[in-house]
Order: structure tokens, then C-alpha cells, then sequence
């Protein structure tokens, strides 16, 4: 089966997105990515949209799936590269893509995703951490 | 007006829908539409193929190009299925009885110059799109 690759690049994912993708192929790059953020407790997802020639209301629909859901996983999702045309089309098609990050390119969205590392939101996630560990720890015992 | 060329395209399966939108985009840039007035017209096919698939149960796209007064490209998306019973609530940003965002032909018809729909309850749809240059 057809599949868009999911690397990993220490806490993070990358996504390449490189095929005219169609309706099924974007359900299971949003069901791939979710267990991928599960498996890896990847920190933050970045989707490089710059070879997609349009966005639809489906893709803009499952793109700010991808953003929802990896939020509940704690993870920050970041997409790039959107060309000027696909901008002005979205937009007027009626979709502003709310809840999802946007950069300009690659090198923009990492320094996004690494600054929202950095930020408070971390503390949370290692407070939890180790929270959970002690509960482990005590369950052990 | 005169049809310079066409062709019909069938919209039955999800694979049908990429080829839609890469020969939408084909002759657009031929008619010499701008990149993004080619974006506009590929994305208004790709909504309206998709509708014509999940709700029309499958149907036809017909792909003219226009000349006179101006160049422009036309679609029709035809099918034969339940039809739409109230055509005001369906080009209605939002409205939606499948589970998409409702904005399939309320999102298209900001998209392009001249649209048309029609409807018949248990006859079939027909919209019809034209971009000009």
C-alpha cells in the first residue's frame, strides 16, 4: 500500500509530503503519524507541504486533524512550505487552517518547534513524567 | 462562445479524482490561466469531484476550453444520484449532511467566475464552473 514516509529526527517527526495525495492516502498519514507521536513520544511534528499544488477542504481538514491530535499527545505540529497560490486559494475557499502553525519553510518550523520546546509546556510534560515513573515505582513495590 | 476543446472525464473512484486535478491543471495552464487562477479552478474540481463521488455516487466530469469573447475552461460535473432537496441550504457555508466541513460548493463557487447547479431529487446534479483568463 501507497504510504507517505514518517522520519524521525530526534524529538522530532518530518513529513515530506511529495504526492498528489488523495482522500485514503491523507487518512493514513493522520492514523501513521499519531502511532508514530505515540511510539517515539516525538516532542513535535513538522509537514513539509512545498511540492502540494493545492489544498483542499479534505487535506486542510486533515491537517488540522494531525494538529488536534498530536496536541493530546503532546506534541507541537508545524507546516511548511505552503506556496503563495495554495495560501490565497485556502483562504478564499474559506478555510484559515485555525489551530495550526504555520513557517515559511523548513528551517523556520524547526526553530518554532525547538522554542516551543523550550517553553513552559516542557515543565508540564516532565512533571507528568516523573509522576508517572513514581507511580510505576510505587506499583513495583 | 465556442468549445475549443474537450474531453469527459470519469469521477467513480478516489484514483479518478487525481487525475481530475492534474488534467484540470493541464489545460488551465494551456489556456493560460494564471498559477493562481490554476489553483483555484484545480482546487474548486477537487471539491466538486469529491462531491460527485461521495454524495452523487460517482458521475462524469466534462473539461472544455472556452474561446470568445475571452479563453477560460469549464467543468461539468454531472451524476445520477439522490439529487439535492434544498439547494439554498446546500450553498451554505457549513451546511453538510456527510461529515466533511461544508464547504465543497459553497468554497468552489468563491472560487471560480460563473457557476451554475442543478438539481433534481432522484434524478441526478449537475454543476457547472467556468475560470476565465
Amino acid at each position: 500500500m501507497e504510504k507517505i514516509p514518517i522520519l524521525r529526527m530526534g524529538e522530532f517527526l518530518l513529513v515530506t509530503i511529495q504526492v498528489d495525495m488523495h482522500d485514503r492516502l491523507a487518512m493514513t498519514l493522520q492514523e501513521d503519524l499519531t502511532t508514530r507521536i505515540n511510539e517515539t513520544g516525538a516532542r513535535g511534528v513538522l509537514i513539509d507541504i512545498s511540492s502540494l499544488e493545492i489544498v483542499d477542504s479534505f487535506i486542510g481538514r486533515m491537517l488540522g486533524n494531525i494538529a488536534a491530535m498530536s496536541r493530546v499527545l503532546d506534541a507541537q505540529t508545524v507546516v511548511v512550505g505552503m506556496q503563495p497560490a495554495v495560501a490565497i486559494t485556502l483562504v478564499e475557499l474559506g478555510m484559515s487552517l485555525p489551530g495550526v502553525r504555520t513557517a515559511l519553510n523548513v528551517d523556520a518550523g524547526m526553530e518554532l518547534l525547538k522554542q516551543a520546546l523550550n517553553g513552559h509546556h516542557s515543565s508540564n510534560r516532565h512533571a507528568f513524567m516523573n509522576g508517572h515513573k513514581a507511580a510505576k515505582n510505587v506499583s513495583r513495590r | 462562445m465556442s468549445v475549443v476543446d474537450s474531453e469527459t472525464i470519469p469521477v467513480a473512484s478516489e484514483p479518478d479524482m487525481v487525475v481530475v486535478r492534474r488534467r484540470v491543471r493541464e489545460v488551465a495552464a494551456r489556456t493560460g490561466l494564471s498559477l493562481v487562477d490554476q489553483t483555484k479552478l484545480v482546487t474548486a474540481a477537487s471539491e466538486l469531484a469529491r462531491n460527485t463521488l461521495i454524495y452523487g455516487g460517482g458521475g462524469t466530469m466534462l473539461l472544455e476550453s472556452l474561446n470568445g469573447p475571452r479563453l477560460g475552461v469549464r467543468l461539468t460535473f454531472t451524476d445520477k444520484g439522490p439529487g439535492i432537496p434544498n439547494l439554498d441550504l446546500a450553498l451554505r457555508d457549513g451546511f453538510t449532511t456527510g461529515s466533511g466541513l461544508g464547504l465543497g460548493l459553497s468554497g468552489s463557487k468563491r472560487l471560480v467566475n460563473e457557476f451554475e447547479i442543478e438539481s433534481k431529487v432522484g434524478v441526478g446534479t449537475r454543476v457547472a464552473v467556468t475560470r476565465w483568463k
